[in-house]
């Protein structure tokens, strides 16, 4: 590898000089060590589809997709071939240039915040102090994408779900932002590497089991699944925002919406779980990254189980529980644990 | 040249044309979209100079709320933008008089700072804010949060209506507590006698 490494660095030398190469590297040495993050992530994506599909089909009683390859292990792939062949329809009146950023305004912030995910101490691609914030930020954006496709789209139930969209992931972006400053102030840091590493003696979900609970709820709101899928509710506005999008365009939604689900999950398991740390000191011979896909797959298979459980919340009631109920509780969490990391002399 | 130069000017770039954009394009919703690309690109440069904790606050407040705000209410509005422009020529006075005051602050502000600011200390950024905050400017702080909450108050007994008149209200207490006894009548009826 060191040798490779070096024939790469004397090539690039004697072909652009030693002014131009370690620019250049830099921002091609960048673009691999991103490319081979979001690959395994989109691949990632595309089974969640599968398995979404398979779960719920058993839960009841059937099936799901079983015709493509073996067991329906190629349906993602029949999907991508399917999406990308199909045409691309433009509503008359609809504003093209954000008609057409909206979809990418979806995914981009999805992908983007899995730069700094830290999947083992080392496995990191920017190691920011500021990790938390940045992944809070990067969420924030994620509205813009509901809002430009409903209000581009020219069409009256587009708008009203993404009216309902954004009115929800702003609310529960609240408490979700409120249920992770206990973990902040149990580790003193914004730092996701330093807040797994706190939880080194006692996970956070000891101490901090309500704001798990809260966290997660408001993430499956956050994401608008079931039973918070009010955005896309097919039986009043056929499907919300993404109404009069086709082929790829719809497809770049999709992909958003899984990225952010499967993200939620990550952050539950860095935040709460112990991230890559293993349950009991015996079993740390088993990699860690191992432990993380456990703990991650545990709470996306939970994300599966709500959806074929329980049904739709209605808007009123969405907007009672995240403003009078989870606003409330996670707030005078804080507060506890503030108070009790003062008495017991912690800081 | 560096890589921060070149990703320097290409974000600055950005700024720059976003901000025209804002007070150029016709469509108002496309301006606040324009504004809010603006937000997004001086956030990346305050990244550069390794504010990240100023950035991530950038992002989080002006794009996350109240560009959203603004994007609500300008979405809502059925504006005529001819009408707005032809009034422009009025309020022409007043934007130059508040242009002139920012353009001399800058000037001001430009010719006596140094033109290097020390970025990376020892301490990470959020840390040495909170300190600052928190032990030098503690009063004011604790003042600017007491007007905030004044205004949030505030907010909210100027939206506030009771009306006792009308009570449509729905307890969802009760609407839970509810057994099956209560919410369904089970009839029994014969084939074709039924209505």
């Amino acid at each position: 590898m060191t040798e490779l490494n070096q024939l790469i660095q004397n090539q690039g030398l004697a072909l652009l000089g030693p002014q131009w190469w370690p620019l250049v590297w830099t921002l091609v040495w960048t673009l691999i060590k991103i490319i081979l993050l979001i690959t395994p992530v989109m691949i990632l994506v595309s089974y969640y589809t599968l398995a979404e599909r398979k779960v719920i089909g058993y839960m009841q009683v059937r099936y799901g997709p079983n015709r493509a390859g073996f067991w329906g292990i190629l349906q993602p792939f029949a999907d991508a071939i399917k999406l990308f062949c199909k045409e691309t329809l433009i509503p008359q009146g609809a504003k093209r240039a954000v008609f057409f950023l909206a979809p990418a305004l979806t995914l981009v912030p999805a992908l983007l915040m899995w730069a700094v995910i830290p999947f083992s101490p080392e496995l990191i691609l920017a190691d920011i102090n500021v990790g938390i914030l940045y992944v809070l930020a990067i969420s924030s954006i994620g509205v813009y994408g509901v809002l430009m496709s409903g209000w581009s789209s020219n069409s009256r139930f587009a708008f009203l779900g993404s009216m309902r969209s954004a009115g929800q992931m702003i609310s529960y972006e609240v408490s979700l932002g409120f249920t992770l400053i206990p973990v902040i102030l149990l580790s003193g840091s914004l730092s996701l590497k330093d807040i797994v590493n706190a939880q080194q003696d006692m996970w956070n979900i000891i101490p901090l089991l309500p704001m798990f609970v809260i966290y997660f709820i408001s993430g499956v709101a956050e994401t608008n699944r079931s039973p918070f899928d009010l955005p896309e509710a097919e039986a009043e506005l056929v499907a919300g925002y993404f109404t009069d999008y086709s082929a790829m365009s719809f497809g770049l939604f999709f992909l958003g919406e899984y990225a952010n689900m499967i993200l939620v999950c990550f952050l539950g398991s860095l935040m709460f779980l112990g991230g890559w740390l293993p349950p009991i000191g015996l079993l740390s011979f088993i990699p860690g990254i191992v432990w993380l896909a456990i703990k991650a797959g545990f709470l996306m298979f939970v994300f599966l189980w709500i959806r074929a459980t329980f049904p739709r919340y209605r808007y009123d009631q969405l907007m009672r529980l995240g403003w009078k109920i989870f606003l409330p509780i996670s707030l005078t969490w804080v507060f506890l644990t503030a108070v009790g990391l003062h008495l017991f002399g912690k800081v | 040249m560096m890589v921060v130069d070149v990703i320097f000017y290409a974000f600055a770039a950005v700024t720059t044309l976003a901000a025209i954009g804002v007070v150029s394009s016709r469509n108002q919703v496309h301006s606040v979209l324009f504004l809010i690309l603006t937000f997004f690109s001086t956030a990346a440069l305050f990244v550069l100079l390794e504010a990240e904790f100023l950035a991530a606050l950038l992002v989080m407040v002006y794009m996350g709320a109240v560009a959203v705000l603004f994007l609500f209410v300008v979405m809502m509005l059925d504006m005529d933008v001819s009408d707005l422009k032809a009034q422009a020529i009025n309020h022409l006075p007043l934007g130059l008089a508040v242009g002139a005051v920012i353009l001399l602050e800058l000037v001001v502000v430009l010719s006596h700072s140094h033109a290097h600011v020390a970025a990376a200390s020892t301490v990470p950024n959020t840390l040495a804010i909170g300190r600052t905050l928190y032990t030098q400017y503690l009063y004011p702080f604790e003042l600017a949060s007491l007007i905030l909450l004044v205004a949030l108050i505030g907010a909210v007994v100027l939206t506030l209506r009771e009306r006792k008149k009308v009570m449509r209200r729905q307890v969802i207490s009760q609407q839970i507590a509810r057994t099956r006894s209560e919410a369904v009548e089970l009839v029994q009826r014969k084939p074709g006698e039924g209505a």
